[in-house]
């Protein structure tokens, strides 16, 4: 599968700045080369080729089980591949053992040592790589305080929180300086309020130290807030790659846009193709569109149009700019939230479509009762097409 | 406890019940028998029916006399027959001991890292030659062994050697027949502190640089050595006292602590002398146990 993201994006993709998998002068720091993982007849990552560039906080999601740790467990030199090369700053890698691999890696358990105090946990990197006993204590002390463990450094694993003890392996795996870091789903076992202040201090300390992170996660929020980039996976293979607003905006497939939050899908048939773009007509109303997509689609094809629940507008009246793809639906559901009303509507085609409506207006009465004959749209170019 | 807090009496009685019973049953089937064997150690043998002198003189003299000597602990000491048995029984113990160790740590870790139906089926390879009597396995061991044994006429027959060896009745049968007996007590304890290790921190210490040997002796060993500890225990102490397999597969010479008591008791009928040999075997066993208990603290503080 092609992996590269033909579609079109706008350029806002949070705090990074440059885009360096746009610009070909740059060259990638993680190069994978048609990886494959088999454990007997079952194939756990088939054939991913990816590049990650330096300082790139680069995410992997997927569900569970779909790979992504055995993925990150063949760039820490855990796991064996199957086939395929792994290159980091140039160098190969594939044949090198863990120990020899200019990586760290979180691990998904923490995998703190239970019989060694925090700060020898923390130290154990650097115990290994023969570093003058002055310059370990002074660098755990600067790791103890980065992460803020400098009252606990004598404690030993089984009298920390969660919390702290993964706090702990962050430390152990960054002490290093490692040119790449791994982290497999760091965030998995904290309460939301710890997480998403965690979520601040990662991304505060990737700006810092500039190193590499790849992170696996399940939680698609989690990723969209973190990354620079997402990959997203199902059954070993990579389904898309691309910034969160790219796979937010312009998701490949169903699959892609129904991990990021709620989808409506509407019916149409392929028109035509042309670069860059192609008409589609909607199923029930006949209204005829074009939508950007990147790729060629066989005229005649029944395809998905995708709009996203918060750029769908619900009227009564017919709307008259003709910027907006127009549909028809019954309201047969609606709740009120104060700021914003959501309103479920039976399509023509029979689809429940889910309208989330700020309420702008003060208005004492609801302006849509059940059962009302209401107008479903769109500016056109919100849409997506998603392919079966 | 929930149960405690419903029926309070009741629970508590239950509660007593469950924690005194232990203690009960040390108290019946050790310490009582032990302060029996420690008062007889203090006695003289005299032909009779029991064959040592009262403890206290029951004659008519009025105010009774206390009969405890120490002759028996002295002539302890005065015999160099039984220093000798004491330290050749603690040698021997110490060696077998180290070599199931050494031959059982990579059995108990390979069957820890084997897959899960191969692990129990290994498991049960482990315990299966308690199905026979021990004794029966020692004899075969002398079928095996013996001048005319399976192993000296397969070495005959193959051509590796022009006349049988002399392997029964040495100190190497003794070894291998302990360390034969015993190293399911090593294995057992072993495995299961190494089953209990988390892969993921083998990883990780791989991760962090180490090389296989070193997660070896800075993770895999540290944390198996409740194992270790447990597993050399129950193999070192049974050694120390084995009768059984001394007298069978070792030569006439090979004195250890078991065999002279049960001279002691059964060949001389010195019961009060077998008694404070007896006694002074169990303080030598006290000493590695109150070890262990000292480590264990040591882990938890
Ligand atoms: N050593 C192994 N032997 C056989 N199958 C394995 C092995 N390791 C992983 N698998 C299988 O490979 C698949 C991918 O596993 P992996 O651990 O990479 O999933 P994951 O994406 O990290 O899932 P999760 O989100 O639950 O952590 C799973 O179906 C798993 O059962
Ligand atoms: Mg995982």
């Amino acid at each position: 599968m092609n992996v590269e993201s033909k579609q079109h994006t706008n350029e806002n993709s949070a705090a990074w700045t440059g885009a360096p998998w746009k610009d070909p002068s740059q060259s990638p720091f993680i190069e994978i080369q048609s990886l494959h993982k088999r454990f007997g007849d079952f194939t756990a990552v088939d054939n991913i080729s990816l590049d990650i560039y330096r300082g790139e906080l680069f995410a992997i999601l997927g569900g569970s089980g779909c790979g992504k740790s055995t993925l990150l467990r063949m760039l820490a030199g855990l796991e064996a591949p199957s086939a395929g090369r792994i290159l980091i700053d140039g160098v190969d890698v594939t044949e090198l053992p863990p120990y020899d691999r200019p990586v760290n890696m979180m691990f998904q358990s923490y995998a703190v040592f239970p019989h060694m105090t925090v700060e020898k946990n923390i130290a154990y990197g650097l115990r290994k790589s023969r570093v003058a006993p002055a310059e370990i204590e002074s660098r755990v002390r600067e790791m103890l305080e980065l992460v803020q463990l400098t009252n606990l450094e004598q404690r030993k694993p089984n009298q920390l929180s969660g919390g702290q003890l993964q706090r702990v392996a962050l430390a152990r795996a960054l002490i290093k300086r490692p040119k790449v870091l791994l982290l497999d789903e760091p965030l998995a076992a904290l309460d939301k309020k710890l997480r998403e202040q965690t979520q601040f201090e990662l991304m505060n300390l990737q700006d810092q130290l500039g190193t590499t992170f790849v992170v696996v996660t399940h939680d698609q929020e989690e990723a969209m807030t973190l990354a620079t980039r997402i990959a997203v996976m199902d059954e070993g293979r990579f389904i898309q790659i691309g910034t969160p607003s790219e796979v937010y905006e312009y998701p490949r497939n169903f699959f892609v846009a129904d991990f990021f939050g709620n989808i409506n899908i509407f019916d149409a048939t392929v028109i035509s193709s042309e670069p860059g773009f192609i008409a589609v007509e909607l199923g029930a109303s006949g209204t005829r569109i074009r939508i950007q997509h990147g790729g060629v689609i066989d005229a005649g094809a029944a395809v998905m149009i995708g709009v996203r629940p918060e750029k769908l507008l619900i009227s009564k009246d017919k709307p008259t700019d003709d910027r907006y793809t127009v549909t028809r639906g019954v309201v047969e559901d609606l709740a009120y939230y104060g700021n914003r009303s959501i309103y479920r509507v039976r399509s023509q085609e029979g689809r429940i479509i889910q309208v989330s409506a700020q309420n702008s207006q003060r208005s004492v009465e609801l302006a849509m009762e059940w059962d009302d004959e209401v107008y479903l749209s769109w500016d056109s170019s919100s849409s997506v097409v998603l392919q079966k | 406890m929930t149960g405690a807090i419903r029926h309070g009496a009741a629970g508590r009685l239950w509660r007593t019940t469950v924690i005194t019973l232990p203690y009960a049953w040390l108290l019946l089937f050790f310490l009582v028998p032990f302060a029996i064997v420690f008062k007889i150690s203090f006695a003289d043998p005299i032909v009779a029916q029991p064959p040592f002198t009262p403890f206290f003189d029951w004659a008519e003299s009025s105010p009774r006399r206390l009969l405890a000597t120490f002759d028996n602990y002295l002539f302890l000491l005065e015999d160099k027959l039984y220093w000798v048995s004491y330290l050749r029984s603690i040698r021997i113990a110490f060696i077998s001991t180290l070599l199931c160790l050494l031959l059982g740590y990579p059995m108990a870790y390979g069957i820890a890292r084997a897959r899960p139906p191969w692990r129990s089926l290994l498991l049960m390879l482990v315990i299966l030659p308690f199905w026979t009597s021990f004794l029966l396995r020692v004899y075969a061991w002398i079928v095996m062994l013996g001048k005319h044994g399976v192993v000296n006429n397969a070495l005959l027959s193959v051509g590796f050697i022009d006349g049988p060896l002399q392997m029964l009745y040495t100190d190497a049968a003794v070894y291998l027949g302990i360390v034969y007996t015993y190293i399911p007590f090593m294995i057992l304890p072993l495995y299961a502190s190494l089953e209990k290790l988390d892969q993921n921190l083998h990883d990780a210490a791989m991760d962090l640089g180490a090389t296989p040997w070193k997660v070896f002796t800075d993770i895999t060993l540290p944390l198996s050595m409740p194992g270790v500890i447990a597993g050399s225990l129950l193999v070192f102490i049974p050694a120390l006292g084995e009768f059984v397999i001394p007298s069978l597969l070792g030569g006439i010479d090979s004195l250890m602590i078991g065999r002279t008591l049960y001279d002691e008791f059964f060949v001389n009928r010195d019961w009060p002398l077998a008694s404070a040999v007896a006694t002074v075997l169990l303080f030598i066993l006290i000493l590695p146990i109150m070890l262990f208990q000292r480590y264990q603290q040591g882990e938890e503080s």
